[in-house]
């Protein structure tokens, strides 16, 4: 609170409320007797105005996002229950965490739902892409079509998803039936209940991912493809060495938004569980993260745990970030000297 | 409307390109390619065409082998069943009023700081963008148990509006409205209304604002489907029998807090998801366009 009350007085204060300044008349450059005022305030306006307009969102931030991400850490110290007073454990909570099976079953459950839930995912969006950058009729109905997923909540997919998953009368065991399959059990057996999540998730993103390569692919100048005809490559080669690393920093900005959505999978597993999601399922087989922050938070009680679990989720998230911009950084060394092979070629090719 | 957001950011660069004239790659598509999108197409939009078949059977009907695939008679009885008996008709209404306000004022204080950082100077300017852009990266997770502390002390547990505030402003809209404002608005524009004597709010409504307004509409577009969907804190703040958003509603009814009935479980993920269907069905173009622009420039 008292950010606010310091960043409020930073800004600009109503015009009205400022005293007069005492230079009044006196300016040369403002010969009218008001002018002085004018000027001062003119002045105010400027200098302060841009910190007026920054502070709704860093005033919200500091309030919802960073007072509490701190108070969490704090919170991971101690031994906390609702309502109860806090009591210092130091790294106890952590140290717990270590040894406690059910979080190394989180953490692997979200690895590995994340795993085959991101890479299909984005693999399925750039092959999508692909197709939507062709000539096409009907390109406006394909385009909404593949995105109409994205408008539906994570509550309402996963609904649906649970029917039809089912292992007694869902549609998906019964279509393996007709192909001669014996029916799985998708809630109840681990694999196939993580896959089953992932499907959701991948459902729900792919036609967004699609749209956000497709906008990258239609930004790669002609004049690459062009060139790599000339050098005889095919579409195919073209596609892996003109487009995939033309649009390298959308497909790296997807991957990072992919990995944040993965890293924090809630909704899906605990309503996919039913009655036993939060969980996530009888034997914990498809429990994540967040699932035990909310269970040790908000089933046990236990604050402290809970809360050195969202710290844990940051640190991975940072170290995920951080081999993600090594990987990127690589990467583009790597192509520089191919990158400047392009351009001689084109600016060549434009001046002939 | 459709006028007015023709003008976006996203419906600009095409046209940009265009006038290079080697801009673009355009081959035919070939049969193969009709038949995968029409695949992709049909895998996306059958669990919704499912949803609306679950939601016109009995409950004893959807559970039963195998699961129906057309339509049934039920549809009616079972829209009036959730709309009375386990009030999606109040949640539709709540989260209705929170994602309007949510993207009411995610746009109106995204537009001010856009502004600040795309066309004004001031110190600390880079680093406090470097702060926006990083905040992006912090889970929800990390927020929600002192909030949660928080609400329960002020009695806010099932008020909405431990629902909005927290979402009052978001920094992907600051940075959706930067990177528009560097583009769209000249600076001699603002300095010359400040030429003429304007103070900084009349040339936020008679400058910034005017210019502004298509980056506006799809950022306002894009922060109401997110609201609308929003799961996490929600279900934390609200329960599904106090003041439920249709989320946190669903949930409840999918974890047989009010009935196991399928049908109508359905039928509640059928009022929440097609208001925004119908939403997409008439602005996909513009929300489609509205998507890309703010992803690729990041």
């Amino acid at each position: 609170m008292a950010t606010s009350v310091r960043a409020t007085s930073g800004g600009s204060p109503p015009p009205a409320a400022h005293p007069p300044a005492p230079s009044t008349g006196s300016r040369k450059q403002w010969p009218s007797g008001r002018g002085g005022l004018r000027s001062t305030l003119y002045r105010l306006d400027l200098k302060a105005v841009p910190y007026v307009f920054l502070a709704p969102f860093f005033l919200t931030f500091a309030a919802f996002g960073l007072f509490p991400l701190i108070y969490t850490g704090w919170l991971s110290l101690h031994r906390v229950e609702l309502g109860g007073s806090a009591q210092w454990k130091g790294l106890e909570n952590y140290t717990s965490l270590a040894g406690s099976e059910f979080f190394w079953n989180a953490l692997a459950n979200t690895f590995t739902i994340g795993v085959i839930s991101t890479v299909p995912q984005l693999l399925m969006a750039l092959g999508l892409a692909h197709l939507l950058n062709y000539k096409l009729r009907g390109r406006g109905f394909f385009r909404v079509a593949v995105l109409a997923p994205y408008a539906t909540s994570i509550a309402a997919a996963t609904l649906v998803f649970a029917q039809l998953f089912n292992t007694d009368y869902g549609l998906i065991n019964t279509a393996l039936g007709w192909a001669g399959f014996e029916p799985v059990a998708w809630e109840s057996s681990k694999w196939p209940a993580q896959i089953a999540i992932s499907v959701i998730v991948t459902w729900r993103w792919t036609g967004y991912n699609a749209l956000i390569y497709l906008a990258a692919m239609q930004a790669v100048p002609q004049d690459l493809y062009e060139a790599a005809a000339l050098d005889g490559a095919s579409r195919w080669r073209q596609f892996l060495s003109v487009t995939i690393p033309s649009i390298r920093p959308t497909i790296l900005f997807t991957v990072i938004v992919s990995t944040i959505g993965a890293t924090q999978l809630f909704g899906e597993p605990m309503l996919y569980g039913g009655s036993v999601g939060i969980s996530g399922g009888s034997g914990n087989q498809f429990q994540t993260l967040s699932l035990l922050m909310y269970e040790k938070g908000w089933v046990t009680g236990a604050l402290g745990q809970a809360s050195a679990i969202a710290w844990v989720m940051l640190l991975l998230l940072l170290l995920i970030g951080g081999l993600e911009a090594l990987v990127s950084r690589s990467n583009r060394s790597r192509s520089r000297s191919r990158d400047r092979n392009r351009a001689g070629r084109i600016s060549t090719k434009a001046g002939s | 409307m459709s006028r007015t957001l023709d003008t976006t950011a996203a419906a600009r660069a095409p046209r940009a390109r265009r006038l290079r004239p080697s801009a673009g790659r355009q081959h035919h598509a070939g049969p193969l390619t009709y038949v995968l999108l029409g695949l992709a197409a049909l895998v996306s939009l059958f669990p919704l065409y499912w949803n609306l078949v679950a939601a016109s059977h009995t409950g004893e009907r959807v559970v039963k082998a195998p699961a129906p695939l057309l339509p049934g008679p039920r549809l009616f009885d079972n829209l009036s069943f959730a709309w009375n008996q386990v009030d999606m008709g109040e949640a539709l209404v709540n989260t209705t009023i929170v994602a309007g306000l949510v993207a009411l004022s995610t746009v109106l204080f995204s537009t001010l700081a856009g502004f600040a950082f795309a066309k004004l100077a001031f110190r600390g300017k880079g680093a406090l963008l470097a702060l926006v852009v990083a905040t992006m990266t912090i889970p929800p997770q990390l927020s929600v148990i002192p909030l949660y502390q928080i609400i329960t002390d002020l009695g806010w547990v099932d008020q909405l509006q431990s629902v909005v505030l927290p979402s009052l402003v978001a920094a992907f809209g600051v940075f959706f409205m930067r990177q528009y404002l560097i583009e769209a608005l000249p600076v001699e524009l603002v300095e010359a209304a400040r030429m003429d004597g304007a103070h900084s709010l009349r040339i936020i409504w008679h400058v910034v604002f005017p210019v502004a307004r298509p980056a506006m509409a799809v950022l306002g577009m894009l922060v109401f489907v997110q609201a609308w969907n929003d799961f996490f804190w929600p279900f934390i703040a609200l329960t599904p029998d106090g003041n439920p958003t249709l989320q946190v509603a669903l949930a409840g009814l999918g974890a047989g807090n009010h009935t196991v009935d399928q049908a109508v479980v359905l039928t509640g993920a059928l009022i929440s998801t097609l208001p925004l269907l119908l939403v997409f069905a008439v602005l996909g173009k513009h929300i489609v366009g509205g998507i890309t622009a703010g992803a690729v420039k990041n």
